[in-house]
């Protein structure tokens, strides 16, 4: 990571494009570092695209109920079978996949802001202002994640924005404590110093300068916190705590699949697999970048 | 020693504080009324009336707080809105069914974990490392019941190993090992997943650093050198992960217990979620509350025993 040398005299357009330029190279030789990486993201990509052409490409629609036609076997015209409402469930899988992603994007997406907020203000002030917010942090880092997550779903009912808020809830800590480290060992380098010499503002050091260092490190996490976020909404789908049905998402599939898993055990099987693949190609984007953005593996490869 | 300890348990007791005041504060501003909850549209005033005095309602919120406060002290946490016996009660019914289950899968992922952990940190960028790798991340990738629906098709319904429901109330202790079986694999895999994957990275730390080379060097056996040496020293991010992951096997072991119909906190919680059953939700977060505190303090003793350069200060 390099902090991008720049003049004063910068126009802010012209800073902020070295500064992506800078992250996107970072980024890309984190990528090859580790070819294991794109693997991984050429399957989410494939899954994200699957997800959005769900429309287009379901053979059938996601709630039409045959009754004549249930629990069906795979076969030619229903590829992965039917449910016990004579669903489609390749089409639910696909429609599923959209509330799978919908959730993990935007809950990740909020805890990654605000928790990578709350991290720098903690790390960049120090002191007092770093002492109190990393105790409120741990003490909700103390609550099991998965529990935390049920409570506020029942709490609030299930519907797409409350899940997203419950995920955020408990991915913010994780988020502020990866922000925090870097910015604590950015924050006293020379080029900091010099911006203080130059009276440039907190938010402006903050945003402009320490954000760009630290966020390959929070953009990693990103994809593996993204994977948990995809678990996390289908436990509580399964738990009953889902989207409502009869809405198709992959956990609440394979709770009604369960249901019918002595005979018809595909219903729960396939959707499982849906999961599976999309959580290890996350896992396996982001642990391969994190090998390369750790300092610590450094030379590993 | 001392002084750490003290220092310690106070930070447990802030923390146990804290908790315990968002959980009060979360469960009054449910939406609803607790006594129509309980009761029914069809209940008349006198009735409400006298449930909300039994259950405390009645009473101004700082009171409340304060006998809340005072009841988890002293073991009276409250009268579970269901089925009317004591919510601490109930709790200790199941409690040692999650402890079986929960300590079980501990054990299970450290014994596999943390050889294969060695293993392919030893074979660095070998198969074995590869394959330790593919499937450690492949094994953290698994959502809990996901795996355990897998386990219960495999095992249970086509090989018939297995019970598919488990009993968990009594009988020999074959039956209890038998229940216990394929629960503490399906979290135990899990846990050895975790383990595998910070191990592997913590040995790798520790196998470049000059005292393995003297070692080496001085002609010790590689055995000796990795395990007794290396391992030693890479104990510690081991320790703090089995701690930190604890939340995630006590989240994962209520997808486990109402996969496999296990009796446990997990299913207890799911009842109390259904049935709005708030003193009772209310004891849940209190009793996860103290377990996560508590293995916190455990972790941070620990250390001293596999370090003994740590200095508690």
């Amino acid at each position: 990571m390099t902090s991008p040398s720049h003049s004063p005299r910068l126009s802010r357009s012209a800073y902020l494009r070295i500064a992506l330029a800078s992250l996107a190279a970072g980024l890309f030789k984190a990528f090859n570092a580790n070819k294991t990486s794109w693997i991984g993201l050429a399957v989410f990509v494939i899954v994200a695209l699957l997800a959005l052409l769900a429309p287009v490409i379901a053979p059938y629609d996601p709630l039409d109920q045959n009754i004549l036609n249930r629990l069906k076997a795979p076969s030619a015209a229903h590829w992965l079978g039917t449910d016990y409402y004579g669903r489609d469930t390749l089409s639910r899988i696909l429609w599923g996949a959209r509330i799978s992603l919908t959730i993990g994007l935007m809950a990740i997406g909020s805890a990654m802001v605000i928790g990578t907020l709350i991290g720098m203000i903690a790390g960049y002030f120090g002191g007092r202002t770093d002492l109190l917010i990393m105790q409120v942090m741990d003490v909700l880092l103390a609550f099991p994640s998965l529990i935390l997550g049920l409570i506020v779903v029942a709490m609030l009912g299930p519907s797409v924005a409350n899940l997203v808020i419950a995920i955020a809830l408990t991915a913010i800590p994780p988020f502020s404590r990866i922000a925090r480290a870097p910015t604590i060992a950015v924050k006293n380098r020379e080029f900091i110093e010099a911006g203080h010499a130059l009276g440039y503002s907190h938010p402006r050091l903050m945003f402009g300068h320490i954000l760009p260092n630290i966020a390959p490190e929070v953009l990693v996490m990103g994809s593996l916190w993204l994977a948990t976020a995809i678990r996390v909404e289908a436990s509580l789908a399964f738990i009953g705590l889902g989207v409502n049905p009869p809405t198709a998402t992959w956990g609440g599939m394979i709770r009604e699949g369960f249901e019918n898993i002595l005979d018809s055990f595909w219903l729960a099987l396939f959707p499982s697999l849906a999961i599976l693949i999309v959580v290890f190609s996350l896992n396996l984007l982001g642990d391969g970048l994190r090998d390369a953005v750790d300092p610590r593996l450094k030379g590993e490869q | 020693m001392t002084a750490f300890i003290l220092k310690r348990l106070g930070f447990a007791a802030i923390t146990l504080f804290a908790v315990l005041t968002i959980v009060f504060f979360i469960v009054r501003v449910l939406p609803g009324d607790p006594a129509l909850a309980i009761l029914g549209d069809q209940a008349s005033q006198a009735a409400l009336e006298a449930l909300r005095v039994r259950l405390g309602l009645d009473v101004p919120l700082y009171q409340q707080y304060v006998e809340f406060l005072g009841g988890v002290l002293v073991g009276d946490w409250g009268i579970s809105m269901v089925s009317g016996r004591p919510v601490i009660e109930e709790i200790i019914k199941v409690l040692p069914a999650t402890l079986e289950l929960t300590i079980a899968s501990l054990i299970l992922g450290v014994v596999v974990g943390i050889p294969i952990g060695v293993w392919s940190a030893v074979r660095r960028n070998k198969l074995p490392d590869y394959l330790a790798r593919i499937g450690s991340l492949l094994g953290l990738s698994f959502p809990a019941f996901v795996s355990a629906v897998l386990l219960l098709l495999f095992f249970s319904i086509q090989l018939r190993w297995f019970p598919v429901i488990s009993s968990g109330q009594g009988g020999s202790l074959a039956d209890r090992l038998r229940d216990l079986a394929l629960p503490a694999i399906n979290l135990g895999l899990i846990m050895a997943a975790y383990i595998t994957r910070v191990t592997r990275s913590a040995m790798l730390e520790v196998l470049n650093q000059d005292y393995v080379r003297t070692a080496h060097a001085k002609g010790l056996a590689f055995a000796i050198i990795v395990w007794r040496h290396c391992l030693r020293n890479a104990l510690i991010p081991v320790v703090t992960v089995v701690g930190l992951y604890l939340g995630i096997l006590i989240g994962n072991s209520v997808l486990t217990e109402i996969v496999f119909n296990r009796p446990g906190l997990g299913k207890l919680i799911v009842g109390a979620l259904n049935q709005r059953d708030y003193t009772m939700l209310q004891g849940m977060m209190v009793i996860y509350t103290l377990i996560v505190v508590m293995v916190n303090l455990v972790t941070d003793l620990t250390y001293g025993l596999i370090d003994p350069r740590i200095k508690y200060s």
